[in-house]
């Protein structure tokens, strides 16, 4: 018998009302209506119910259009854009985590981290140039790249900035969106670099190649030649449809794993070095401050990370009884084996159901059935890649780092549930 | 993993054929890359390594860096460098290992060719890449002088710049590929 029709029983398997894993999968609908199964609101909606047909059955409907929206009723759901003062473009946006469901973010919600603004590109006029230490410097327009072999991959790109409040003493207030929305999944479709440094024949000796954006802060990285032949993607499509211009309209390089900065957008250029070129925004900003006032520089692999976006702060809990935590998981360095939930503040934990498909490099939905008592409560997720990794506690990762790191933050995130149904940011 | 020669015929247009060079053709793509002129490539590469490599000719000192700095980075960086609407630039020396580390151009930054390569780049973060050669030679070596690193008379040029040692040089250390 599949594992799916067993009877799986409604004992707890951690402290605080964890239930098994498959407890949502085996019983679905005869298991809910026998519990009440709760809904997470974020908005308060009107229980009654009517008799009458509701309007939008007497009246046709509106007709199709070109290009679709989300309803009107979905609208409230943004990212947030903050910028530096005397600046509309140096800044970003996070994704609203706690809205959206799956491990695909909507193109139109993927977060955003600019340094002087968004570009306004023509395509015909784009042209990308490869040179440096290559047999041949090459040019390329979009016409001719959109004619080379395409692939596709699902993947996670994370600013390393992300969950920074995370080293602030006091718990910061905020959605999990807010907090952690620096991080976003999707399908990119595009060209491998490799194909075209291979065109251009590069030098043996080469080892990096500095990667620079069309915007106008010009912004540039140095990336490893090892990096780039491994599974660097010029990326020209995201989720199905041609980049988004804050997603780096008509080319951005997509480096998967590696800190969000790097996969510069706009890319204008590759120029192949010996050594790494150190741009202002791999000296002065992305590096990682030690303790002793050392450095770290090139820490390019982003940390295994979870957070459960529901619940989460802002959508709050409705009366006792049975509900599914949901959340993400990720890791820059491959997939994502185990992810682990708390409801007893980390006293006792239980594995967590991992919806396929897992993915390297790529977010991680997970969920947990929780029967909550209507007490006072602390959930928490824990995270391990395939390589091992385990996501530490904000202790532990403060302890290893330092408080000076203000990169790559991957503590454990903790929510109180308080009686009243409110979700907070808790630390411990 | 290359093709040999391709027909000559494909390039009937182009004037640019390097003599003793190897053509060799990518085997997973249609190879419609075309070969970029060197003013092209002169025109779009404006990266400075750590070496000096691409330090383009001219020169500033600070005395002359002040006169550009007052007219147009004052406003958003305030006076000599503390700070104002966006980044500090001058000062913090001897903070990064205490418990609240000022990072500026001055007590962070490894390298003072980054300085004019960002410069010349980004700033004015309202006009970038309106500044000539000199302008940004000037500039950068204000920045330097705010930061006690060089006189106010040096001139910094294509060879002067990258024998400038920054303060916070020797205190990085490299995640990739690893330290030595
Ligand atoms: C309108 C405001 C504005 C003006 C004017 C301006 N800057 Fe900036 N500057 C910025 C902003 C914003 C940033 C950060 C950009 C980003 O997000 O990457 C910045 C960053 C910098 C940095 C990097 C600081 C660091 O620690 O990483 C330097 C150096 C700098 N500017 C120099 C200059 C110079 C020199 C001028 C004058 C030629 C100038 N700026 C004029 C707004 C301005």
């Amino acid at each position: 018998m599949p594992e799916s029709k067993k009877n799986i029983p409604m004992e707890e398997v951690a402290g605080n009302g964890l239930l098994h894993r498959r407890v949502f999968l085996s019983q679905g609908a005869a298991l809910i209506s026998a519990g009440s199964f709760n809904l997470l609101t974020a908005r308060p909606a009107s229980a009654q119910t009517t008799v009458d047909i509701p309007p939008w059955m007497k009246v046709p409907g509106a007709g199709m259009s070109g290009y679709g929206s989300r309803a009107a009723h979905e609208d409230y759901i943004q990212r947030n854009p903050v910028s530096a003062l005397g600046t509309t473009g140096s800044g970003g946006s996070r994704t609203p985590l706690q809205s959206l469901e799956g491990m695909i973010t909507p193109s139109a919600l993927h977060f955003e981290r600019h340094h002087s603004g968004i570009p306004d590109i023509n395509p015909d006029d784009h042209r990308l140039l490869i040179h440096g230490m290559v047999d041949r410097p090459l040019i390329f327009t979009m016409d001719a790249l959109s004619r080379y072999p395409m692939v596709s991959r699902i993947h996670f790109i994370e600013c390393s900035g992300n969950s920074r409040v995370g080293f602030n003493i006091e718990p910061a207030l905020g959605s999990c969106g807010d907090l952690h929305g620096l991080v976003s999944c999707s399908e990119w479709t595009g060209v491998s670099l490799a194909i075209l440094l291979e065109e251009a024949g590069i030098d043996p000796r080469a080892q990096w190649v500095l990667a620079e954006g069309a915007d106008a802060a010009v912004m540039s990285r140095s990336v490893p030649v090892e990096k780039i032949m491994d599974d660097a993607l010029l990326a020209l499509y995201q989720n199905g449809e041609r980049l988004r211009p804050d997603n780096g309209y008509p080319i951005r390089l997509l480096l998967p794993g590696y800190e969000g900065n790097i996969s510069v957008k706009w890319l204008r250029r590759i120029k192949v070095t010996a050594e790494p070129t150190m741009t202002r925004d791999e000296t002065s900003k992305y590096t990682d401050l030690r303790q002793d006032g050392k450095s770290l520089i090139f820490t390019f692999p982003m940390e295994v990370k979870s957070v459960i976006t529901s619940p989460s702060p802002g959508l709050s809990m409705s009366g006792s009884g049975l509900y599914e935590i949901s959340g993400l998981a990720w890791s820059g360095s491959g997939k994502i084996i185990a992810v682990e939930v708390s409801a007893d503040g980390g006293r006792s934990w239980a594995r967590a159901a991992l919806s396929e498909p897992v993915l390297s490099k790529a977010m991680t939905r997970f969920r947990m059935a929780w029967r909550w008592n209507g007490g006072d409560a602390v959930i928490k997720s824990r995270a391990i890649d395939e390589s091992g990794a385990i996501q530490p506690s904000r202790d532990q990762l403060l302890e290893e780092k330092g408080t000076k790191f203000n990169y790559h933050y991957n503590g454990i995130q903790s929510w109180r549930v308080a009686s009243d149904g409110e979700v907070v940011n808790v630390y411990g | 993993m290359f093709m040999a020669k391709l027909p000559a015929t494909i390039f009937v247009g182009f004037i640019f054929f390097i003599l003793g060079s190897q053509w060799a053709f990518a085997q997973n793509g249609p190879n419609l890359g075309v070969l970029a002129a060197s003013e092209e490539i002169v025109a779009w590469d404006i990266s400075i390594s750590p070496d000096g490599n691409g330090l383009p000719e001219g020169s500033g000192t600070a005395v002359g860096g002040k006169s550009i700095y007052m007219e147009k980075c004052l406003v958003c960086h305030g006076q000599e460098g503390s700070g104002l609407l966006n980044d500090r630039l001058a000062g913090g020396h001897g903070t990064l290992d205490g418990p609240a580390p000022i990072k500026t151009v001055g007590s962070y930054w490894p390298y003072a060719t980054t300085i004019f390569d960002y410069v010349r780049r980004a700033m004015p973060y309202l006009q970038p890449q309106t500044l000539s050669n000199e302008e940004v030679y000037a500039l950068t070596a204000y920045l330097l002088f705010l930061n006690g690193i060089i006189g106010e008379d040096e001139a910094m040029d294509a060879q002067t710049l990258p024998r400038v040692k920054m303060p916070n040089r020797d205190n990085f250390i490299l995640a990739y590929p690893g330290e030595k």
